[in-house]
């Protein structure tokens, strides 16, 4: 059971590959249009795609997260997030604690990223902390510590930073073209030429974000299922995640910090449009209602076989969505009670609870005043002191 | 003959390395075991150090409960002392700390005082979370049991397995129903 998944990694080696062959073409046609000589465009566009790897590799996660705008967290800044991450830590049998990072936005939304288990970050939305109780932010927890151990996010770190490059090198390749009118061969009567490969760059460009939404299909949907699947094992409580799964969607929030290269990597697509339910085939992820249907049909047997013949009701002869290789006869894994609902705080408790850690994490000093007031002094307040406007207290700095 | 020697060289090799393959298989199998079975004990190490902090801070808000609080004390020291007394020995020590700890927790929903105390809050979060993740490494460790002794009882490994002296693993059971619930804490 506890065996690597090796099923998904084939096919993650061949979609980078695409990728990676999708901005050699690019990169000799900009070098034949721009330069003149397609192998100095083909060895460029070979060297920004090194470069992009190497920096994908080791630098795909800290991109990520500061283009989401996350902020990491530690233990005291929010013992329950904390805590229910290590829960999720010791179930999935991770050696190394994954750094935590919160998304200061009232989306309810969750991502996992880094390269393999050892270099691994786990943020969630502020909004998510507020809304979902401990049960539910575990299964959400879950869920994303499956996605770090069955290393879905190093592939999708990769592939998001091969996209970017495609883009920007089509966007200002495109425009060179246009405003220097190409090239130096323009003697030789190429403007036919030109003209297909000005016609090539602009269709490249409106393919990249389609290209995410292969990206999408090739990671997403099966790699999704296998993630609830493990979440529902990790916790030994598959209400928790599909009870979760169901305030997300109820939710109209949409995530501002996302865009097309970070979509695949959040628990939910963050651009599904509000109000709307039924998925296409197109869809990143399976259809929601589908994930927690299939989350409560497990009854019982929460092992990946459990996960899989609940998957199987629904899906007659679809074939099997869990790897073979992880499916290990005998561990017919139990249900435990939901013993922690009790332990969160009520929703309002809870949303002073995030603001506070946010407010903290703006640096802004928190200050309780004899009367019971509570001051958050801002972090470029100069005085030395302030006084109290209810009781009139001076409180100095 | 010079080809039957040289087959005969590489079944050989082959054999040997398809027994180095099980026997390491084994080994990365009872190190897993091990590493699980140190989760577990840095969880219960991490409980018996917070119950202190918990009684003291709970003392003043319960005079009344004093029998609660010695019964929580006692399970403390009785699972220290099982520490080193065998797996199922200390899994009933732990269970009857867990029970003891689940009353004080129980009792404490009639002392809105104590309920409204930060500083019995946060301990509540932590002994709640370090309940779960005792239960989560159990999960595990009993997850790695489960393959490791598969390994050394099914056909071929079980004859590496008896050569090698792997033992068979000890589940950390719990046998009381009961232990299985964390201490139910409600707030409403």
């Amino acid at each position: 059971m506890w065996e690597q998944i090796r099923d998904n990694q084939v096919r993650s080696v061949i979609l980078v590959t695409a990728l990676g062959f999708m901005l050699l073409l690019l990169g000799s046609f900009m070098g034949y249009t721009l330069l003149g000589d397609w192998s100095i465009g083909l060895l460029l566009a070979l060297l920004i795609w090194i470069v992009m790897t190497l920096v994908g590799y080791f630098q795909g996660d800290s991109i990520l997260l500061s283009l989401s705008k996350a902020r990491k967290i530690g233990p005291d800044d929010m013992p329950r997030i904390y805590n229910v991450v290590e829960e999720m830590k010791i179930a999935s049998g991770m050696e190394k604690m994954p750094d935590i990072y919160i998304v200061d936005d009232p989306a309810l939304n969750a991502f996992a990223t880094g390269r393999d288990k050892n270099h691994a970050s786990i943020a969630v939305t502020s909004g998510l902390l507020q809304k979902l109780s401990r049960d539910e932010l575990q299964g959400v927890v879950g869920h994303e510590m499956a996605h770090i151990r069955n290393r879905d996010v190093l592939l999708m770190a990769m592939c998001s930073v091969l996209l970017g490059t495609i883009v920007i090198i089509a966007w200002y390749g495109s425009r060179m073209l246009f405003f220097t009118g190409g090239t130096r061969r323009s003697s030789s009567g190429g403007g036919g030429a030109q003209i297909i490969i000005l016609l090539a760059a602009v269709v490249l460009m409106i393919l990249a974000p389609i290209m995410a939404q292969f990206i999408y299909l090739a990671i997403s949907r099966k790699r999704e299922y296998l993630a609830d699947a493990s979440s529902a094992l990790y916790t030994r409580y598959p209400e928790g995640l599909a009870s979760a799964l169901e305030k997300i969607a109820a939710s109209t929030e949409q995530l501002k910090s996302a865009n097309n290269a970070t979509a695949p990597m959040y628990i939910l697509n963050p651009f599904r449009k509000n109000g709307r339910m039924a998925e296409d085939l197109s869809s990143t992820h399976p259809p929601i209602s589908e994930r927690i249907r299939i989350l409560r049909a497990m009854a019982g047997n929460l092992s990946l076989a459990g996960y899989e013949s609940a998957y199987n009701q629904s899906h007659r002869g679809g074939g099997g969505i869990i790897p073979r290789s992880s499916l290990v006869a005998g561990d017919a894994a139990v249900q435990r009670n939901a013993a922690t609902a009790g332990l969160t705080p009520p929703e309002k408790e809870r949303a002073r609870e995030a603001s506070d850690m946010l407010w903290k994490m703006h640096k802004y000093r928190e200050i309780t005043c004899n009367c019971g007031l509570k001051f958050k002094i801002p972090p470029d307040f100069h005085g030395n002191s302030f006084t109290c406007p209810r009781c009139n207290t001076v409180h100095s700095l | 003959m010079l080809i039957a020697i040289l087959v005969i060289l590489a079944i050989a090799i082959v054999i040997v390395l398809i027994i180095a393959g099980i026997y390491n298989g084994l080994v990365g199998s009872r190190n897993q075991v091990k590493n699980a079975w140190a989760q577990i004990d840095v969880q219960l190490k991490r409980r018996h150090d917070l119950i202190p902090n918990l009684t003291e801070t709970v003392k003043g808000y319960m005079q009344h409960e004093r029998g609660t609080l010695e019964a929580v004390t006692n399970a403390r020291n009785m699972a220290i002392k099982a520490v080193d007394s065998g797996v199922a020995a200390q899994a009933r020590a732990e269970g009857a700390l867990s029970q003891a700890l689940g009353r004080l927790f129980a009792v404490a929903e009639n002392y809105p005082d104590l309920k409204a105390s930060q500083n019995f809050l946060a301990l509540q979060e932590e002994l709640t979370s370090t309940e779960n993740k005792i239960s989560f490494s159990r999960q595990f460790y009993n997850d790695s049991v489960l393959q490791y002794n598969n390994k050394t009882q099914m056909f071929p490994s079980n004859i590496i397995a008896s050569m090698g002296g792997f033992k068979a693993g000890e589940f950390f059971e719990v046998t009381d129903t009961v232990d299985r619930e964390v201490p139910k804490v409600s707030f409403s």
